[in-house]
């Protein structure tokens, strides 16, 4: 079964590692099949910025996410840019610090989309205290919430993909994420 | 060592590939969407003695591997469209002097600097005749970041084996996108073949396959290197028409009678197929969803994706498609290979072109949607 995700916030926040780790942790840790896409140009350097992630157990042809059965948020702009095509019934997955939920309750009741809640950014910069994990704070709240790829391999793939020095701090913020989300709808 | 499974972009692949290969030298200028070939090339090959260098322009780029390639050196760049433009000029001299390059190409939107991050296949003509002059080139064109690797080494090898330039031609979704690959324990490389012997010895020889032996700057080899019409000793014969003839008709059949050999081409469901979607590159992901969403709806439909281009598999595709009463062609492109299907099998099917530019992919329901409009 094929699964496609979209990830998107502002350029910086690191919603591009967030997918790379997350189709990593797919392919080459849970030995699925993944492929992860960006949006490149200005606006992957500020602005609305996204990245697309496409997990399947069979080999993956058509690579590019339409309907998004999972969509992370991690700005406002970059929600309302991105959000017209996500699939009905899909999982939403916010920071409410950083979207406004109010604004989009017509397409979250029309498309009956599963609303959660990870206030990722707050968590990175209060409990870990750095803010520029924030992207893995919601990468933990990613996997408690949709299981689309395993913990284990998650960790596997967090730690193949961060600096040298920094795995700890990391690891600490995927165990938050996981705490910290909420199903609201 | 065993096999290594990587998770990388298109455009590593393509680098790591070369290395594979057994690439110890790339010249070149970066362009989106092809920069992280230069940069991974950039870092790895000073690993292992080989030579970086970044060059004024793409023309220089050229001229630089052909050097290289001449002093015994496995070669690539790496560009994209408006980069391709730039080499014309060095690419025919490659072609004349039978030097082996191998330059990937990262297609974006064009003409002129288009578009840079978007993708396209529009310089597919541009690798066959952009030169000026009668001749022929190898083209391959991957779909996937696991073809960028494989493919990349086989142009190496075929660079080699038939001493002219090779093109991979993929785009920016190809380049820019990650996907596992993995890289085997042994690659098979084809080396570099130096003749016997270093005078009295004829390096434009025109055996029976069309390449003869590859001698090399500074091993003691008497040699002469030109792009003007030479013959078999390589020395200027610039009047003598049968000399230009024999030369011109080597380069070109060197390629073309050995293009069984070449191309390689994939097929799915073409048994009792009486549509057929042919593609090259990245539609053919979409091509192969929307036939297999046909196949579904009972629809009797099939697949064939050219892996080579050029040269163009001709009596393999008429063979294959004999029983076909249709063919679409999709293309990031307002229709360039196409063309070529339409003059190979328009006779015996009718050949449509999907059209797509702007810098998406085609969706596999708009590829659906060419289907059932029969």
């Amino acid at each position: 079964m094929r699964t496609d995700i979209r990830i998107a916030g502002f350029g910086g926040q690191g919603v591009l590692m967030c997918g790379i780790v997350i189709a990593k942790a797919a392919s080459l840790f849970d030995k699925n099949y993944a492929v992860q896409t960006q949006s490149y140009g200005p606006e992957a350097r500020g602005g609305a910025s996204r990245t697309e992630v496409v997990v399947s157990d069979e080999q993956i042809d058509y690579p590019k996410v339409e309907n998004p059965q999972i969509f992370v948020a991690m700005s406002h702009e970059a929600l309302l840019k991105y959000i017209d095509d996500i699939k009905e019934g899909a999982i939403l997955i916010i920071d409410p610090d950083l979207v406004y939920q109010d604004e989009i309750k017509d397409i979250i009741e029309n498309k009956k989309l599963q609303v959660y809640h990870s206030k990722s950014t707050e968590t990175a910069e209060q409990v870990i205290g750095k803010k520029i994990v924030g992207n893995i704070v919601m990468l933990g709240s990613f996997v408690e919430a949709t299981g689309v790829i395993s913990e284990e391999s998650a960790k596997q793939s967090i730690l193949d993909s961060v600096p040298k020095g920094t795995e700890e701090l990391n690891l600490q913020a995927f165990e938050e994420g996981k705490k910290i989300v909420k199903k609201i709808i | 060592m065993a096999d290594k499974e990587l998770f990388v972009q298109g455009n590593e692949a393509c680098a790591l590939g070369a290395l594979a290969a057994g690439c110890t030298f790339f010249a070149g200028y970066p362009i989106t969407p092809s920069t992280e070939i230069a940069e991974v090339m950039s870092r790895k090959l000073p690993e292992i003695g080989g030579h970086f260098i970044q060059m004024e322009d793409e023309i220089a780029a050229v001229g630089a591997i052909i050097g290289a390639s001449w002093a015994g050196q496995k070669v690539v760049t790496a560009t994209s469209g408006p980069g391709i433009s730039l080499m014309q000029e060095n690419i025919g001299y490659a072609v004349m002097t039978e030097t082996p390059i191998v330059i990937i190409n990262m297609q974006r939107g064009s003409p002129s600097t288009g578009q840079p991050t978007r993708s396209a296949q529009a310089d597919m003509m541009q690798t066959r005749w952009g030169s000026h002059g009668d001749y022929e080139t190898i083209t391959l064109a991957p779909s996937s970041v696991q073809e960028c690797f494989d493919y990349t080494i086989k142009a190496f090898n075929l660079a080699e084996k038939y001493r002219c330039p090779v093109f991979v031609m993929a785009d920016e979704i190809v380049g820019h996108m990650r996907e596992k690959i993995t890289i085997p324990e042994k690659v098979e490389i084809i080396p570099r073949q130096m003749p016997e012997k270093t005078d009295n010895y004829l390096p434009f020889d025109a055996p029976e396959n069309g390449t003869t032996p590859m001698p090399s700057f500074g091993q003691g080899y008497n040699i002469h290197v030109t792009g003007l019409t030479h013959d078999k000793r390589g020395y200027p014969s610039t009047d003598d028409e049968e000399t230009h003839t024999q030369l011109v008709t080597r380069l070109c059949d060197k390629i073309l009678k050995n293009t069984n050999e070449i191309t390689s081409i994939e097929t799915e469901f073409l048994d009792d197929a009486e549509t057929i979607v042919l593609s090259y590159g990245i539609p053919s992901r979409s091509a192969l969803t929307a036939v297999k969403q046909a196949r579904q709806k009972g629809i009797k439909v099939g697949y064939i994706k050219l892996g080579v281009v050029w040269p163009f598999a001709e009596e393999e595709l008429i063979e294959l498609t004999k029983n076909a009463k249709r063919i679409i062609v999709p293309e990031l492109n307002l229709g360039q290979i196409y063309l070529e299907v339409d003059r190979v099998l328009g006779k015996y099917a009718k050949v449509e072109l999907l059209s797509k530019i702007g810098g998406a992919l085609h969706t596999p329901t708009e590829i659906l949607d060419k289907i059932m409009e029969e």
